[in-house]
């Protein structure tokens, strides 16, 4: 990795936990209005100043990005479990049950993915939950189609006809055997789909379908910053930067992870 | 072969297109306990209630709305919107042209940057100038485009006073929307150039044209140009159904009166029907574009056409 390149990560890991550790030492509450206040400077207190309700705006920047991280985890995380689960079935059982799943999968990519989250979340109504939910929709594919093709390259090896021909049970071989082989390229899609999914939400909250007021999502401090952008262009320039650099962040990790774990990702075998 | 092989691509296409329609129609059926009630609220008159009602077909079996929905959409009778009670295919068709024109800007500025700056990174890779340019696609993949919009916004538009805010009348006023939408898409045009170009002048096909005497740019743009052009073709292709999940925000950020800005006023105003015919519209166009893209690297690469 260049020099510069080191740099690059250095500043988007910092700037992150630079506005965790402020608001921490900083200890306002982000709900607190203050009418007093609304639109104020910056002071010591309150080193970013205040929104137009007078609300503490570094402590709603770090609010916004633990719920931007914490949607983006839960997501990756359920998204995960479901793709993987169906995509190994799916790989591991073969005829109508895999061209079942599998059309099922096509028809969730026949749609630009920020489009079916905006008409789930839409219609599923707000809350951080129909929100996870809409993302979780989506998500689920890529996890899918990739441990359906890793189960398929490895469902005639040597090793997995010894544990069949041994009698382990399809769980056994599914655990013992095959996650353990196919999990490199599953992180490298786990990393680079959190990546998304912090960008999704934040998109879908910015649109007003994701995190509702009073709650701070990063999404939505961009949402209530554009409207006040000629009295204080800082109220949308300070989520978009902590917003940016997490993402670059997150995509800087998963290619140092796909260098490091040596993953091609080449999803054309069939 | 070829044409029979571009044939069956657009019968595949078909059953994708019918499993869209399906999931669009049990968009409605997401809705959290009666749709009736989330649009009127439980205090409305009970003849309006069962207006609505038969509006939407809620009347009849669920197999029965289904089959209806479907004709429909094959006649031409998308339903009507909620609000203004205008034909649903209406609606959209009006508002195709607007999305068109910012797609096709954005698509072709992506390409005026993304290939230049994808040969530029190739012929020095691994140096300095392949690192900026990388840089400025990593850059441009991790800026959201719901804050790029705004930062445009303020800088030419406020600031500096050069161009229009929004909206789609004045002159030069889809400069900015088009710099937000192609910007994701120049990053990954330009990383799949560099790659494909790198990857063309280490192949057998280069080694032979070296040992016949081509060099210099005749041996990057006729003969390693020929074969990265493929990937990136198809890549292109992709794009154009990508830049359509993109436009929603774009045009939302800049009030440009397309599809986009049409879907998320229609979700704001919970008109139910003209969100299922957005939905259903962006999404065939994307079928559209990853078919074409299908079909392109078919024509453009013989060794794709075997079975």
């Amino acid at each position: 990795m260049s020099r510069a390149m080191k740099w690059l990560v250095g500043v988007c890991v910092l700037m992150p936990l630079l506005v965790l550790i402020a608001a921490f030492l900083s200890g306002q509450d982000g709900h607190a209005v203050n009418l007093e206040r609304v639109l104020f400077h910056a002071s010591l207190a309150h080193p970013l100043g205040h929104d137009a309700l007078g609300r503490d705006v570094l402590a709603r920047l770090a609010e916004g990005l633990q719920l931007s991280l914490g949607v983006g985890i839960a997501v990756i995380l359920f998204g995960g479990v479901l793709g993987i689960s169906i995509g190994m079935l799916a790989g591991w059982s073969g005829g109508w049950l895999d061209a079942g799943l599998m059309r099922l999968a096509d028809i969730v990519l026949s749609f630009p993915g920020i489009l079916l989250a905006i008409a789930l979340a839409a219609m599923l109504g707000p809350g951080v939950d129909n929100l996870i939910m809409a993302l979780v929709a989506v998500g689920w594919v890529g996890f899918a189609r990739l441990s359906r093709v890793q189960v398929l390259s490895f469902k005639h090896t040597p090793f997995v006809e010894a544990a069949i021909a041994n009698g382990a049970k399809t769980t056994y071989i599914a655990f013992r055997h095959l996650l353990p082989n196919i999990a490199a390229p599953l992180l490298v899609e786990a990393s680079f789909g959190l990546a998304a999914v912090i960008i999704g939400e934040a998109g879908l909250s910015f649109l007003g379908v994701g995190v509702q007021p009073p709650d701070a999502s990063l999404g939505t401090m961009i949402r209530e910053g554009t409207r006040l952008m000629l009295v204080s262009p800082m109220l949308v320039i300070w989520p978009g930067l902590v917003l940016f650099s997490l993402v670059m962040a997150v995509n800087l990790f998963g290619d140092a992870m796909r260098d490091k774990l040596d993953v091609r990702m080449d999803m054309t075998v069939h | 072969m070829l044409s029979r092989m571009i044939s069956s691509r657009f019968l595949q296409a078909i059953p994708t297109l019918l499993g869209v329609a399906t999931l669009v129609f049990f968009l409605l059926h997401l809705v959290p306990g009666d749709p009736v009630d989330a649009l009127l609220g439980e205090t409305a008159m009970p003849a309006d209630r069962e207006a609505l009602r038969l509006a939407l077909h809620l009347d009849e079996p669920i197999l029965q709305q289904y089959a209806g929905y479907l004709s429909g959409l094959a006649t031409g009778d998308w339903g009507q919107s909620l609000v203004d009670h205008r034909p649903v295919f209406e609606r959209i068709t009006e508002r195709i042209p607007a999305t068109a024109r910012l797609a096709a800007v954005s698509l072709l500025l992506a390409v005026f940057i993304a290939l230049p700056l994808g040969y530029w990174a190739a012929r020095h890779a691994g140096h300095g100038q392949d690192a900026a340019a990388m840089g400025f696609s990593l850059l441009g993949v991790s800026i959201p485009n719901f804050w790029l919009g705004p930062v445009l916004m303020l800088v030419f538009a406020v600031g500096l006073g050069w161009l229009p805010v929004s909206g789609m009348e004045q002159p030069g006023s889809i400069v900015l929307p088009a710099i937000t939408l192609g910007t994701a898409l120049a990053a990954v045009l330009s990383r799949m150039a560099r790659s494909s170009w790198l990857e063309a002048m280490g192949s057998d096909a280069i080694r032979t044209a070296r040992a016949f005497g081509v060099s210099g740019p005749t041996i990057w743009w006729r003969h390693a140009g020929r074969l990265a052009a493929i990937p990136v073709i198809t890549m292109f292709a992709l794009q154009m159904g990508a830049v359509l999940g993109g436009a929603v925000i774009t045009e939302t950020v800049f009030d440009w009166p397309g599809l986009g800005l049409l879907t998320i006023e229609a979700i704001q105003r919970r008109d139910y029907p003209l969100v299922q015919g957005c939905v259903l519209i962006i999404a065939a166009f994307y079928v559209l574009a990853n078919l074409l893209a299908d079909i392109l690297s078919l024509w453009l690469d013989p060794r794709q056409r075997r079975v």
